[in-house]
């Protein structure tokens, strides 16, 4: 394709290059948004139906690993964005600064991820042969809380009560649990990918006032990102905490 | 037409704000509003995906036509959810009746 610097040859200004780029950004962000807006759909039928399970098993989610993780991402978003500025303003040190700021609180969050989900591995709450909420009450973990633990046990306990099949409906909750926080995590190891490219970019200079799509463009895609999490946080660690 | 520059100051302001949102998130999740909690959680989070949206994302500065995509997304996800969820509303009077029992491994 015919291209002076970094135009593209149907566009006749960079600022409409731009442009253009950043809606079709925004269009295939339409359709994460619906993507995504299915499972939230999954999601609000299944909880309906099986409150207490849901309860449980969000109960059995670490909030503080949970709240921190927001706050990582959330910070990760404000870096982007000043990545972003930086290029804007012609600051070509501070945009490989941000962006590495950016992947660096990126993998800070799926390494918090990662140690959440192997202690729901050491719970045996994997939906499947080995899934049984009644398990980690009665096998306490070095570090585990006694306090909580019983409480934990009373809660379980009187949910068998109401409900025996709350085993098949927590196995609900934990799939969409591990189905929606999994493809967040997914778009974020595509997104620190697509950091990785940039920061390559930056370091040669790439990203001036005059161009810096790409760096607009990732970002729109990293804060999407950011604000599917703004969603799953509350819907899946925050359910019945008030109890 | 040139492009609009979002200073810093306004991202610092934006962050504080989401901060403020999450740690509120938080501490009504743990107060007992009845069937009210859901409500106040999602209304929190979608005034933080606001935010995100407007500054963030630079869409309160974009040009029209991609603003229009954007309430479009959100026209279609509303027409997703408002239709499905009316059916499953009507239609079956307990959705856990109807759920299979085949998920038994105990």
């Amino acid at each position: 394709m015919h291209r002076t610097g970094d135009l593209y040859g149907h566009f006749q200004t960079l600022e409409q290059q731009k442009e253009t780029a950043t809606l079709g950004m925004w269009i295939f962000l339409v359709t994460e948004v619906l993507f995504f807006g299915g499972l939230f759909l999954t999601y609000t039928i299944n909880r309906s139906a099986f409150s207490t399970a849901f309860g449980i098993g969000s109960n059995t989610l670490d909030i503080t690993l949970g709240a921190g993780n927001t706050v990582v991402l959330i910070m990760s978003s404000l870096t982007m964005a000043m990545a972003v500025w930086s290029a804007q303003v012609g600051k070509k040190k501070l945009v490989s600064i941000f962006l590495i700021a950016t992947l660096g609180l990126g993998t800070v969050f799926l390494g918090v991820k990662a140690v959440e989900y192997k202690q729901k591995f050491d719970h045996h709450l994997i939906p499947g042969r080995g899934f049984d909420m009644k398990y980690h009450p009665s096998h306490p973990m070095p570090g585990d809380d006694p306090k909580e633990l019983a409480l934990e046990k009373n809660e379980v306990e009187e949910a068998f009560a109401h409900d025996p099949d709350i085993n098949a409906h927590g196995q609900l909750y934990f799939s969409l649990y591990f189905g929606m926080t999994g493809l967040h995590a997914l778009h974020m190891i595509v997104g620190a990918g697509l950091l990785l490219w940039l920061i390559k970019g930056s370091f040669a200079g790439r990203f001036t006032p005059q161009y810096n799509t790409p760096v607009e463009i990732v970002g729109l895609y990293w804060h999407f990102v950011d604000i599917v999490w703004i969603y799953l946080f509350p819907l899946l660690y925050l359910i019945d905490r008030h109890r | 037409m040139s492009e609009h520059i979002v200073s810093p100051k306004v991202y610092i302001v934006i962050f504080a704000s989401l901060m403020l949102g999450t740690g509120l998130t938080v501490w009504a999740a743990f107060q007992n509003f009845h069937q009210y909690n859901i409500v106040i959680a999602l209304g929190i989070a979608t005034i933080k995906a606001t935010l995100v949206v407007l500054y963030f994302m630079h869409a309160r500065y974009s040009p029209g036509r991609t603003q229009l995509v954007i309430v479009c997304s959100i026209f279609w996800l509303a027409i997703m959810l408002a239709l499905t969820l009316a059916d499953y509303d009507t239609r079956l009077h307990d959705i856990s009746l109807s759920a299979p029992q085949v998920f038994y491994c105990v």
